[in-house]
């Protein structure tokens, strides 16, 4: 076989796109799973409305002054599973497995292929049914706005800006999730197993579900500095979410230096875990082959 | 069916067999209590971490409450913390991680024949299976439990209830932990007739975190529907026992709800009891 000229890097996006296909091909292959995982995960998330629709129907807002109220919350409620299902979708799989990979030594192969380990290792498969719920998100963030644009005082008005700016910070949410899943997979190679830090991930991620105005009060303020400036977790979805829905007008003297911080973090975040990605696999040796 | 019913039953003849049986039951509780001691590091731990999303939970409340200016349904804001705090507890007496799941593998791998030839009852040896688990989770997390506990003191704002309600209490916990029991039970041995549950475990973890009062106090239900999740077993599972200690539930109504809730797992010990028996029926024991 004659061997085809040059391309000296693969091309990533096309090796994506056939991980992508592959995982599609196995996902329908069980259909009758994927859809109940779907349905599984959409349950969950109406699960959720069900409890914040409860609170708001004893409490106006989340936070007095905050103007968090019903809508303006399940925009935020919503941007939350848009960005929780990109990461469960494409990174999440692929992180339990890298782990995995170290313990038993099925990394060896993956540093073999020509193509960059991290994303390899980081973008292989992609479960697909989680995206069932970035299809909810999508819904009740377009309901809720509409609530918000219809009501008689002070109506949601549309920016154009906006179009620009959701995506970016959703993306920049997604990141820094990304860096911090990838960190927290990369420690197994010290570790071996680290079952617990991933019950760590959740419980970290947990503090990023809410408000950060909730945080600004009494021993809440230490967790509000360390999960916004030393693990920013809590720009992930407040900044997409509070540019969108506008839950105070005028905005607050600090939304746009935070805007801006967090483009920096996310920065700051992806070159981390690059670091410590690759740190990790100078550390690796491998097991059991 | 015959030999299996015989050997369920469990009916020993002579006095010999009694203590041939105790013995038996012994070493199975004292076997499971070592295997669960054997990671008591890791364990004591992940106790401490599962109350981290408390941390969030409290300041949502805080922020809830402070938009709204006095109680809410009966409870103030410290209430509701110690709520959390509570149903966390009743949920460690009531929550049986990996039972149903274990159960149907055993249906589907085969691994259950063990029991049809050997002299042992399968729901008698995965109750003492639990009881031993949650005797040893018990002793490594009574730390982190009353540190987290002893932290959150001022949230008691009572105090110490009544040695009346204390007694309730304690006793609504272990009914808890056998109703937990016997429910998880159920579904895994609907394993004899479906093989995979997983997604029936699912649903039915979802209801049960929602509907148990895990996730808020159910007084906060809408009237119509609160009266609906009244009518099942769930709220026995952490609801109950969190509601009990705060003072939620005035006494001539406390006899009536522990009672139902007796009645509740006698109902649900004999549907074990028929679905496993029935269960055997249909079973054939695949596999090695």
């Amino acid at each position: 076989m004659p061997i085809p000229p040059e391309p000296q890097h693969p091309s990533y996006a096309k090796v994506f796109l056939t991980f992508a296909r592959n995982s599609l091909v196995r996902d329908m292959m069980f259909r009758a799973n994927f859809l109940i995982e779907a349905v599984s995960s959409l349950s969950w998330a109406v699960m959720n409305v069900g409890f914040y629709w409860i609170i708001f129907e004893h409490a106006n807002s989340i936070g007095a002054q905050t103007g968090w109220e019903k809508y303006e919350f399940f925009v935020f409620m919503g941007t939350t599973w848009i960005i929780n299902s990109i990461v469960q979708a494409f990174f999440m799989p692929n992180s339990e497995e890298f782990s995995e990979l170290i313990r038993t030594g099925g990394l060896d192969f993956a540093m073999l292929k020509p193509i960059d380990t991290q994303f390899l290792i980081s973008l292989r498969k992609v479960a697909w049914s989680s995206l069932a719920n970035l299809v909810l998100g999508i819904v009740i963030v377009a309901i809720s706005l509409a609530q918000l644009a219809s009501r008689a005082e002070d109506p949601w008005q549309f920016q154009p800006a906006m179009l620009v700016l959701y995506p970016l910070y959703i993306a920049c949410g997604v990141a820094i999730l990304y860096s911090l899943m990838i960190c927290l997979a990369a420690t197994s190679v010290w570790l071996g197993r680290n079952q617990t830090l991933y019950d760590f991930w959740f419980y970290i991620t947990n503090f990023s579900r809410y408000p950060m105005e909730i945080y600004a009060r009494g021993w809440g303020l230490p967790l509000l500095v360390v999960f916004t400036f030393v693990i920013p977790v809590l720009v992930v979805v407040n900044v997409p979410a509070r540019l969108l829905a506008e839950p105070l007008s005028p905005r607050a003297s600090w939304e746009w230096p935070l805007a801006g911080f967090t483009l920096l973090a996310t920065l700051g975040c992806l070159c981390f875990s690059r670091w410590v990605f690759r740190t990790a696999l100078l550390s690796y040796r491998s097991a059991s082959s | 069916m015959s030999e299996a019913a015989a050997l369920d039953g469990g009916r020993p003849d002579e006095k010999a067999g009694l203590t041939t049986r105790l013995v038996c039951w012994w070493t199975i509780f004292r076997i499971a209590l070592e295997e669960r001691l054997a990671y008591r590091g890791d364990f004591a731990l992940g106790t401490l971490m599962r109350f981290l999303p408390i941390i969030t939970q409290i300041f949502l409340w805080w922020a809830i409450f402070e938009s709204i200016d006095g109680d809410l349904v009966g409870y103030s804001f410290p209430d509701m913390v110690a709520y959390y705090l509570l149903s966390m507890l009743g949920r460690a007496f009531s929550s049986m991680p990996g039972l149903a799941s274990t159960i149907a593998k055993q249906i589907r791998d085969g691994e259950l024949k063990k029991f049809l030839v050997q002299p042992i009852d399968l729901i008698g040896f995965f109750l003492l299976g639990r009881v031993a688990h949650k005797l040893a989770y018990y002793t490594i997390s009574t730390l982190p439990f009353a540190l987290v506990f002893y932290l959150c003191r001022d949230y008691f704002t009572d105090g110490w209830p009544s040695a009346y309600v204390m007694t309730m209490f304690c006793f609504s916990l272990i009914l808890a932990f056998l109703l937990g029991f016997f429910m998880d039970l159920c579904i895994g041995l609907i394993g004899f007739w479906f093989l995979e549950v997983s997604s029936l475990l699912f649903i039915y973890m979802l209801f049960n975190f929602f509907l148990s009062g895990h996730m808020f106090p159910l007084d906060l239900l809408p009237s119509g529907i609160q009266a609906a999740v009244s009518c099942l077993p769930f709220k026995y599972l952490a609801y109950l026992p969190a509601a009990i200690f705060l003072g939620k539930i005035d006494s001539e109504l406390l006899w009536i709800e522990m009672t139902t809730e007796v009645l509740w797992l006698v109902i649900l010990i004999c549907v074990a009891r028929l679905l496993y028996g029935r269960g055997l029926r249909r079973y054939s024991g695949y596999g090695g």
